[in-house]
């Protein structure tokens, strides 16, 4: 029997990149807020620039709940799924903000309308058959504010291309109007970066600086990026990443009104007979404890908030909590960001002392920001030339067909180009599809005896012919800027788990085809909300991330002023 | 490559190589005692607003010697053997042994890789088994070129035959100890490898430097960037109590 615990406003499941910027404004309005985290904290001193440590051994991914629930993934239905060998999820206070790569885009307001533009634009028939694409419940518009409070409470650094329709040359001339610039300036170029800059200039196109949760300069009390190379699933050593647990948690703490209950195990939200969430019970040291709160906001990664929902069974949903339609872990995919391009140099890039979201960003291949018309494929993909590297993947480059990649004559090899070569990793439109989606495995359990969440998906035609499309311009923008090799990657077959994990719960108007309203509350639960890129339903050609905290601000936001409606 | 051809070839360069290994109780980092790092500007880390501590530095701390804890001292004669067809000793400079991989591995198998222990010894002895089967003598005793003729048979996955039996794939075991090799190579001297930083020499890497100011950046492009030697925990950030 689960020991009661008083009973609170709202209780937020995970205290990471979503459920950590919900805190603040829910706290600041008065509410009391309690956020359960499977995790602790974590500060600076857990972070060494250690590659072994952060790439090799996964630290801090393996900490206990979310190693033991890794997803299993297949292609499709047919095949037997096989659990991943890594995965995204990470548990502490800041969740995967900690060691993500902070590149904090908006999506492009095509994202937004991806069915009713290339209606218009295209006709019906170019929306891929099979896919269960919608448009948004809203535009970019509707979101611009909160991706605005976001870039200045969380802190976003970059280079306004568009501000209030006067483009700036220098940053993207694609984006959405945005009401102001950028808070901080965007991270430095190296020469590199200026050489793939001029290169993509020579091809007419438009490149620009990234946008990025990284101090550039001293910003709330905390110092600029050190550039130090550890930023790949690395904490920051010196607080410059924004990740949550040093910007609005803290925030939320000193309001007093925010209570961070660290190493809960939540299992199961509890519901009572009307089908309203009651609170949630979790695990703590062995003891099983249950949390009432008049509303629930379900903040984990991905995976993990689709799995809470399917094993939240009650006799109100007998097929898991706001699935009575059948929604929940449909409409899912994984980003496809594969299909990426390598490239050898015939100089060195210095590259060492970098980080994954300081680049060279090209949209003029992104979205629909070129005409598809006599194109196979609709959206496209962002070019990011980023400076990334470190010493055991410096050496474990590829050898490009000259020979194998040990030995003596291997040696002689990396000694001349360890710091010569690059990879574009290629963020592309990825749709969602009938048949792609998340269940509960029928085979693989945690340590308590739960079942772990099962991928089923591939990537489809759409998917393929866009890489390919991607893969051409890749290669002609190495080639511009002087690539003596060019080798391209497969384009892609299943998806497997993804830093990009979206939709599983939909944000949309019609309840038939989504799980959350345009607010991001259940269709079937009034008083239950879900935060974090589950809600999407298209992916853009960019990072989740601060898509996700705009739509987690303003899904608080709005439970602050519909408190009576949805609380009581 | 028949048998003969094999045990014409084994050199005495390499039978002295290994002879100095069994002797070195096959510990190769042994013989090699690092340089000190304690000339390390301490502005270093005072700019990182993280200054050191005096004390003992981790990657200034000798080589240990003696048996591997956890591989038999056979064992360790082939993965001696192994790591050092892998990153060679050779006019470019000193390999994998010499950095330390061997100890760094044998400390992995205690810590972080402690579920492969089991490959480790399995797959070893599959190598062995291999190369007497197809190469008419143990490992350790074939020369430098027959010993990588087996390494390319186990990488491609073509190390079978009867009774050779490497669990799973030999080329899921041959990656297994190129991944730990370089690992202990090029990774953080914290681990036990990469001694006298000599991975990172090798690859052209300037050393782990926790701030990096536009000017150094600047100076890494002109080629004129002093190399930091220290690892990420000589900083006092996240120096460990040992």
């Amino acid at each position: 029997m689960a020991t009661q615990l008083r009973g609170t406003d709202v209780v937020i499941v995970g205290l990471g990149a979503a459920g950590g910027v919900a805190a603040y404004p829910l706290a600041e309005a008065g509410l009391d807020v309690v956020g359960l985290e499977a995790g602790t904290w974590l500060d600076r001193r857990d972070f060494a620039p250690d590659e072994i440590r952060n790439n090799y051994r996964d630290w801090p991914m393996l900490i206990d709940k979310c190693e033991q629930e890794r997803p299993t993934s297949r292609a499709t239905s047919e095949t037997t799924a096989r659990r991943v060998g890594s995965h995204p999820m990470m548990n502490a206070v800041g969740g995967t903000s900690l060691h993500y790569w902070a590149q904090s885009w908006r999506l492009n307001p095509w994202d937004f309308r991806v069915v009713s533009e290339t209606t218009r634009r295209y006709g019906r028939s170019r929306v891929p058959l099979g896919s269960t694409v919608e448009d948004w419940p809203f535009g970019y518009e509707e979101l611009e504010p909160f991706y605005d409070r976001v870039e200045r409470e969380v802190g976003v650094s970059g280079q306004a291309g568009n501000v209030r329709g006067a483009i700036d040359g220098r940053g993207n001339q694609f984006e959405g109007a945005r009401a102001r610039e950028f808070p901080m300036p965007p991270l430095r170029w190296t020469a590199f970066n200026e050489r793939m800059a001029e290169a993509a200039r020579a091809h007419g196109w438009h490149p620009f600086p990234g946008p990025a949760a990284i101090n550039t300069e001293r910003y709330q009390g905390r110092r600029g990026c050190g550039y130090h190379g550890f930023c790949s699933k690395g904490g920051c050593p010196i607080d410059a990443k924004n990740a949550t647990h040093l910007t609005t948690i803290p925030k939320a703490v000193d309001t007093g009104n925010l209570r961070v209950v660290t190493q809960a195990h939540v299992t199961t939200v509890q519901v009572d007979a009307d089908g309203r969430v009651t609170g949630v019970n979790y695990v703590s040291g062995g003891t099983e404890y249950f949390q009432p709160a008049k509303v629930v906001l379900l903040a984990s990664y991905t995976y993990e908030n689709v799995r809470m929902l399917l094993l939240s069974k009650s006799n109100a949903y007998p097929d898991g909590l706001a699935n009575n339609r059948g929604q929940v872990g449909r409409h899912y995919l994984s980003h496809h960001q594969g299909a990426g391009v390598t490239a050898l140099f015939p100089y060195d890039l210095d590259a060492w002392y970098g980080l994954p979201a300081q680049g060279v960003a090209v949209d003029d291949w992104a979205d629909d920001n070129f005409d598809h018309t006599d194109l196979d494929f609709i959206g496209g993909g962002n070019l990011w030339a980023m400076s990334d590297r470190r010493p055991i993947s410096a050496a474990g480059m590829s050898t490009f067909g000259r020979g194998r990649n040990w030995g003596s004559a291997w040696k002689r090899f990396i000694r001349e180009n360890s710091d010569r070569s690059h990879y574009f990793y290629i963020q592309k439109t990825t749709l969602p599809y009938e048949d792609n989606y998340l269940d509960l495995d029928p085979g693989v359990t945690d340590p308590l005896g739960l079942p772990v969440i099962r991928i089923t998906g591939h990537y489809k035609k759409n998917e393929l012919a866009l890489a390919a499309f991607m893969q051409d311009r890749a290669v002609e923008w190495y080639q511009k800027a002087g690539a003596t090799e060019i080798v391209r990657g497969g384009l892609g077959n299943a998806m497997g788990a993804s830093t990009h994990a979206y939709g599983g719960t939909r944000m949309g108007d019609d309840a038939e085809t989504n799980v959350v309203d345009r607010w991001g509350f259940s269709h079937e639960a009034p008083n239950l909300g879900v935060l974090g890129a589950s809600v999407m339903g298209t992916s853009g050609a960019r990072n989740p991330t601060l898509t996700a905290q705009a739509l987690s601000w303003r899904t608080a936001q709005h439970l602050v002023e519909s408190w009576s409606d949805i609380a009581e | 490559m028949n048998d003969d051809d094999a045990r014409e070839r084994n050199d005495s360069s390499v039978i002295s190589r290994r002879d100095l290994l069994r002797t070195a109780g096959a510990a190769g980092a042994a013989a090699l005692v690092p340089h000190s790092i304690a000339a390390a500007a301490p502005a270093e880390a005072i700019e990182a607003g993280a200054a050191a501590l005096p004390g003992p530095s981790i990657a200034t701390a000798p080589a240990p010697t003696g048996p591997l804890m956890n591989l038999t001292a056979r064992e360790t004669e082939i993965l001696s053997a192994m790591v050092d067809r892998l990153i060679p000793s050779d006019e470019l400079g000193p390999g994998a042994l010499e950095a330390g991989a061997l100890r760094f591995i044998d400390r992995a198998l205690s810590e972080a890789e402690s579920d492969s222990a089991g490959a480790y010894r399995s797959g070893l002895a599959a190598l062995d088994r291999y190369s007497h089967y197809s190469r008419g003598a143990a490992f350790v005793e074939l020369s430098a070129t027959d010993q990588d003729s087996v390494l390319i048979d186990l990488q491609t996955g073509g190390a079978t035959g009867a009774n050779v039996g490497f669990v799973g794939s030999s080329g899921s075991f041959f990656n297994m100890v190129k991944s730990h090799t370089w690992q202990g190579t090029f990774g953080d001297p914290h681990y036990g490898g990469n001694v006298d930083f000599i991975g990172w020499d090798l690859i052209g890497y300037p050393g782990v430097r926790l701030q990096v100011s536009e000017e150094d950046q600047r100076a890494l492009e002109a080629d004129e960037l002093t190399p930091v030697r220290r690892s990420a925990y000589d900083y006092a950030t996240f120096r460990v109590d040992q």
